[in-house]
């Protein structure tokens, strides 16, 4: 992990490079947080994999979450690793909900980082975030016939009901 | 009677899979212009194929008995742990994420919990740190060995199976004895693990670590000069490292092609420094070398394990922070203070202060990370596990392609997945 202080250094070459690139920097319990504007991710992404000072060639995780209450909704989260010197660095980009029927939109890291291909489409399957350029978006871990998004925070628990004999009368056309 | 048109020809149907649904999937239709529509093959395989290791479907082009291209299709048993996991206080999560990747679950605990004491910025006793790694190494034997059992019966070699799962059970009886579970023990818990191992259960390791290592000879007795087993994976399902870097590939198959990159080595979490072991790597990075680090594997893991077990410290086997931790079971009939943490951790659970973290751990097949993110209240907003047989499974095209489908079945073996932990 890069300590506080190469934290604001990585965000100031960032800054010096590509203006409004980094909307924030967090360091929390020891881990380096670099907050990126979402238009502005793949060139963060590919500096930090390429500058020979950086070299976070690793792309370890990429996730994404909703969080609903806040403002903006959905973020991506970018676990970058550095082998030989083994920090890691988490690139955060926080996208806005459109609102309904329209998806929020992120460039797709896949030119990047191929084996973020699987887990683009997981972010897409579960929260409905559009990776723009991704080779093959579609969903992978729900049924390809599925609606809604899953892992939002507003898509409700509990699904489907359980059939009874007690119940069976309020399932319309449940012997289908 | 049916009454419905056939919609492809009968030998499509026979396969179940038809042109359109290999068009819409993406694949290439047959190549028909120049009379070769014969050559070219879409089947399904899987997803109730035993050699798949799960449900898994992958949906190979085939020309003759060489593999053109191969589609993963996962999902089948997705049962949306991640989602459930929202809905229960931190320490009822636990369980859940055992039943992830469900060979591997001291990991999948101990990531989980990980991440949680990071948010809490809470030490874990060395007792704990020491308990863990024992269990955490055993539960590597015994993944690796049903790896071997189920790999090596994959290439028709059947009495391996039963030695292996011999053993397995062996170390299933240490976790029953140590925590009342075979399987999906709850034995790690947040700030420690959940009990101290009883008595003579150290002796029972020991003699089980020692036991391990001619057993370990013997299995490579029986598969090392076996001349079908070495045709069948040596040269096989070779991707040069730093393709597999790129593809975000960890574990023994990167291990194997010459990277020695370990988690426990690189990054140590849970005392992994104390203890003296090698990494072992392979040269060429077929699947003969993935084997063989993998059985290595299991050698290094005893000798963690005796190291482990000899140097295991004194004192508190989870943390006495009455926030986190219940109270030990006797102070409940004679301090308040006690019975008040106990009921609230019950009923509430501890509340986590608002952050995100990642922790990664080096599991039985790589890089296994648990993201976590707590909103101040007793239930996490989000935990995501970095599976990594879900990420190692993008690899497997670039290992089967332009192969024989037999050498598909043994890339697939070694590559390991498990479809609990893929579909989560």
């Amino acid at each position: 992990m890069p300590d506080p202080a190469g934290l604001e250094l990585i965000a100031h070459e960032l800054r010096e490079r590509h203006p409004e690139s980094i909307a924030d920097t967090l360091y929390y319990r020891g881990i380096a947080t670099l907050v990126v504007e979402p238009d502005h991710v793949l060139e963060v992404l590919s500096w930090l994999r390429d500058d020979p000072q950086q070299q976070y060639g690793f792309l370890a995780s990429m996730h994404a979450c909703d969080y609903l209450p806040h403002e903006p909704r959905f973020g991506l989260h970018y676990e970058l690793l550095n082998m030989s010197r083994v920090e890691r660095i988490h690139v955060k980009a926080l996208l806005a909900d459109p609102g309904e029927p329209e998806l929020p939109e992120i460039d797709s890291c896949v030119s990047l980082f191929p084996g973020a291909g699987f887990q683009e489409r997981e972010a897409f399957d579960m929260f409905g975030i559009v990776f723009r350029g991704h080779p093959d978006l579609r969903r992978i871990l729900m049924p390809e016939e599925y609606e809604g998004w899953p892992q939002r925070r507003d898509f409700p628990l509990g699904g489907e009901p359980v059939l009874f004999t007690h119940n069976e009368h309020q399932m319309p056309r449940w012997y289908e | 009677m049916s009454e419905r048109e056939p919609v492809g020809s009968v030998r499509e149907m026979a396969m179940g899979v038809t042109v359109d649904a290999a068009a819409e999937a993406g694949l290439s239709p047959p190549d028909v212009e120049d009379g070769r529509e014969e050559a070219v093959l879409t089947i399904n395989f899987g997803p109730h194929h035993p050699a798949t290791h799960g449900v898994l479907r992958l949906l190979v082009e085939l020309e003759g008995e060489v593999v053109h291209d191969v589609k993963p299709y996962v999902g089948y048993v997705h049962t949306g742990i991640e989602k459930n996991c929202e809905d229960k206080s931190y320490w009822k999560v636990i369980p859940l994420v055992e039943r992830m990747d469900y060979l591997s679950y001291y990991f999948n605990a101990l990531a989980y919990c990980m991440s949680v004491e990071r948010l809490l910025d809470e030490e874990v006793p060395a007792r704990a740190q020491y308990l863990r790694v024992i269990h955490c190494e055993l539960n590597r034997i015994h993944s690796h060995l049903v790896w071997l059992g189920t790999s090596a019966l994959d290439l028709g070699a059947i009495s391996i199976l039963w030695y292996c799962f011999r053993e397995r059970d062996k170390v299933l009886d240490l976790f029953e004895a140590s925590s009342g579970q075979r399987m999906h023990t709850r034995y790690v818990q947040v700030g420690g693990v959940v009990e101290d191992i009883p008595a003579n259960w150290a002796r029972k390791v020991l003699a089980f670590t020692e036991d391990m290592v001619e057993r370990v000879g013997q299995y490579e007795a029986i598969l090392d000069r076996n001349e079908i087993f070495l045709q069948r994976t040596k040269g096989v399902g070779i991707v040069p490292p730093e393709r597999l870097l790129e593809l975000g590939v960890t574990g023994p198959l990167l291990r194997a092609a010459g990277n020695p990159w370990d988690l426990r080595k690189a990054d140590p979490y849970s005392s992994y420094d104390h203890f003296e072991f090698k990494i072992p790597i392979g040269t060429v990075g077929d699947c003969y070398d993935r084997y063989r680090v993998r059985v290595a594997e299991i050698r290094e893991s005893c000798a963690i394990i005796r190291q482990a077990v000899e140097g295991l410290p004194e004192g508190p086997w989870i943390t006495d922070n009455r926030k986190v931790a219940l109270p030990p079971r006797h102070e409940l009939a004679t301090s308040m203070e006690a019975l008040i943490h106990h009921f609230k951790l019950v009923t509430e659970g501890f509340r986590v202060p608002p952050g995100e973290a990642y922790a990664p751990i080096e599991s039985p097949r790589g890089e296994l990370g648990c993201f976590v993110v707590a909103d101040g209240s007793a239930k996490p907003v989000r935990v995501h596990m970095r599976d990594p047989s879900f990420v190692n499974l993008q690899s497997l095209r670039e290992m089967c392609v332009g192969g024989y489908i037999a050498d598909m079945i043994v890339s697939l073996a070694m590559l390991d997945p498990i479809l609990g932990g893929i579909d989560r």
